[in-house]
């Protein structure tokens, strides 16, 4: 539902400014990725360890929003969608540190690859690396868009990233059947599709907590729960 | 009015399993339980109400719940007030006053002129925004109003003080000082001693207006204690202007704008996820 603009503009502004640092905070652990994406395919493990050192940016984003969260529920003990951003703002930058760190995860991986040869061409991770990056992209769209149906359609897309990673890790499985001299480098790749496997996962949470934000309806584990409730 | 509801079963489709090796292992989760079922105290039907030709309040519809409390809430001069003053017909006291349309208790409109008013106002008990003890003893600020319906013997009375002060969770701070006079406790005691008083003659309802607009932060939480320990035992109704106050202690809350009823719930879920895009924004103080 569309509002009108708080009596106090002080609050109005305090709540702009945890969207605003949330999707900064997207738009900065995006990039971590995207970089990650080039180490990978360039064999670059000077930029992996440029990524490594640079976590730290994505820690202190998180604790600068947590802090601004916990401010504004002690002075302004938000309700109803204000209330709803901020506990879920609480949640995100859980989800959104968590990718930044498989980011620099697949950033060790790169550098332990060093300049071997991958096993087979990148081209399945690297597009299972862009659809849970469009996922992620797409999520915090949603938040400043307002756009439900966006949210809705980045939880669908978690399947195809599923599907990529079953499929590479049953053909990295092959390959280290095939040779113990590809376990170094099959290990490494199957890590790392695990890794975008669960940054599809947190950007699902994303875009749950977005629809959260948006509707107020909580879609967590719906399918699950339906489940029990007929069990 | 928009009636909230607690359903919120999901039309989301199971996730469809993967192929090939299981990576997803499904997690137990416990089933919801249903909310318990409650029954109307108080049946408000198509309520108007009006101050001479100026008319406050519109078709009201709204069923308070037996042994809950129901929070009205909204800016000023939206009619809770007015709302909470035509449950026990305290209106009648000004001239050029009146309701139409329902308001059923036990089975009985309220508001047909034939009841005996003064009953009902034993069986539907007010407090009001300041403290209004008599200028009497604590005693007998309880027993007067026992006294206009029943005949005790002084013991039995004795004993009904002290059972309405114990409600009132004020008889440990005052049982050394019963015949001091209610006027000189503190402006919390003081109205501790009000809810007693209503207490004392035996309500089916308590009317609250503003009880702890006027109290410091520990007074206003002996009250709301006060009030969360009464409702096992009453309905209690209660008008605030501090929202705070209504998501802490209310079972359901009821938002009114210009008179009229915009949403009534369940106040867990109207504080989270109101229905209403006006009760958003009223509660998020956006307007108001």
């Amino acid at each position: 539902m569309s509002l009108r603009q708080h009596t106090s503009q002080e609050f109005e502004m305090e709540l702009e400014s945890v969207r605003q640092r949330i999707l900064d905070m997207g738009r900065h652990v995006d990039q971590v990725l995207e970089s990650a994406g080039k180490a990978l395919l360039e064999h670059d493990t000077e930029l992996g360890n440029r990524i490594i050192a640079g976590d730290q940016e994505t820690d202190s984003m998180e604790l600068e929003i947590d802090h601004l969260c916990l401010q504004i529920l002690a002075r302004r003990q938000p309700v109803a969608g204000d209330l709803r951003l901020l506990t879920s703002a609480l949640k995100l930058v859980v989800d959104l540190e968590r990718i930044g760190d498989l980011g620099v995860s697949i950033a060790g991986r790169v550098v332990e690859l060093g300049s071997e040869p991958p096993l087979t061409p990148y081209e399945d991770l690297m597009r299972m690396l862009t659809t849970a990056r469009e996922m992620l992209t797409e999520a915090l769209a949603a938040l400043q868009s307002q756009d439900v149906a966006s949210a809705s359609r980045v939880i669908d897309k978690d399947e195809v990233v599923d599907a990529y990673y079953t499929q590479i890790f049953n053909d990295v499985l092959s390959r280290m059947r095939e040779s113990p001299e590809n376990i170094f480098r099959a290990t490494r790749v199957q890590a790392i599709s695990k890794y975008v496997e669960r940054i599809g996962d947190h950007a699902t949470n994303v875009a749950e907590r977005v629809i959260f934000i948006l509707t107020g309806e909580d879609i967590r584990h719906a399918a699950r729960m339906r489940r029990s409730d007929f069990s | 009015m928009e009636s909230s509801s607690s359903s919120s079963t999901s039309n989301q489709a199971p996730a469809p399993a993967l192929s090939g090796v299981s990576l997803h292992p499904a997690a137990s989760i416990p089933a919801k339980k249903a909310a318990p079922a409650v029954t109307p105290k108080v049946q408000i039907r198509t309520l108007s109400f009006f101050y001479g030709k100026y008319q406050a309040l519109y078709d009201v519809d709204m069923d308070i719940h037996d042994r809950q409390i129901t929070a009205f809430i909204g800016p000023s001069g939206c009619g809770k007030s007015t709302l909470l003053r035509t449950l026990n017909r305290i209106y009648e006291l000004y001239p050029g006053q009146r309701a139409t349309g329902k308001i059923m208790i036990g089975g009985r409109n309220l508001l047909e002129r034939a009841d005996d008013v003064n009953l009902l106002r034993a069986k539907v008990g007010m407090v009001f925004q300041k403290a209004t003890p008599f200028p009497m003893s604590v005693q007998d600020n309880i027993s007067f109003g026992v006294h206009l319906y029943e005949r005790l013997s002084r013991s039995d009375m004795d004993a009904r003080v002290q059972w309405a002060l114990e409600k009132a969770a004020l008889w440990d701070e005052v049982k050394d000082k019963l015949r001091q006079d209610g006027t000189a406790l503190s402006g919390g005691q003081q109205q501790r001693l009000c809810i007693a008083r209503a207490v004392a003659v035996k309500p089916d309802v308590l009317l609250l207006d503003e009880p702890a607009s006027a109290l410091d932060p520990i007074s206003t939480q002996k009250i709301e204690q006060l009030i969360t320990e009464l409702k096992k035992d009453y309905t209690i109704v209660i008008v605030t202007h501090n929202m705070q106050q209504a998501a802490r202690v209310s079972d359901y809350t009821a938002f009114m704008y210009l008179g009229r009823l915009v949403e009534f719930g369940d106040t867990n879920k109207l504080f989270t996820k109101p229905a209403q895009s006006q009760t958003e924004e009223y509660i998020t103080g956006r307007f108001g």
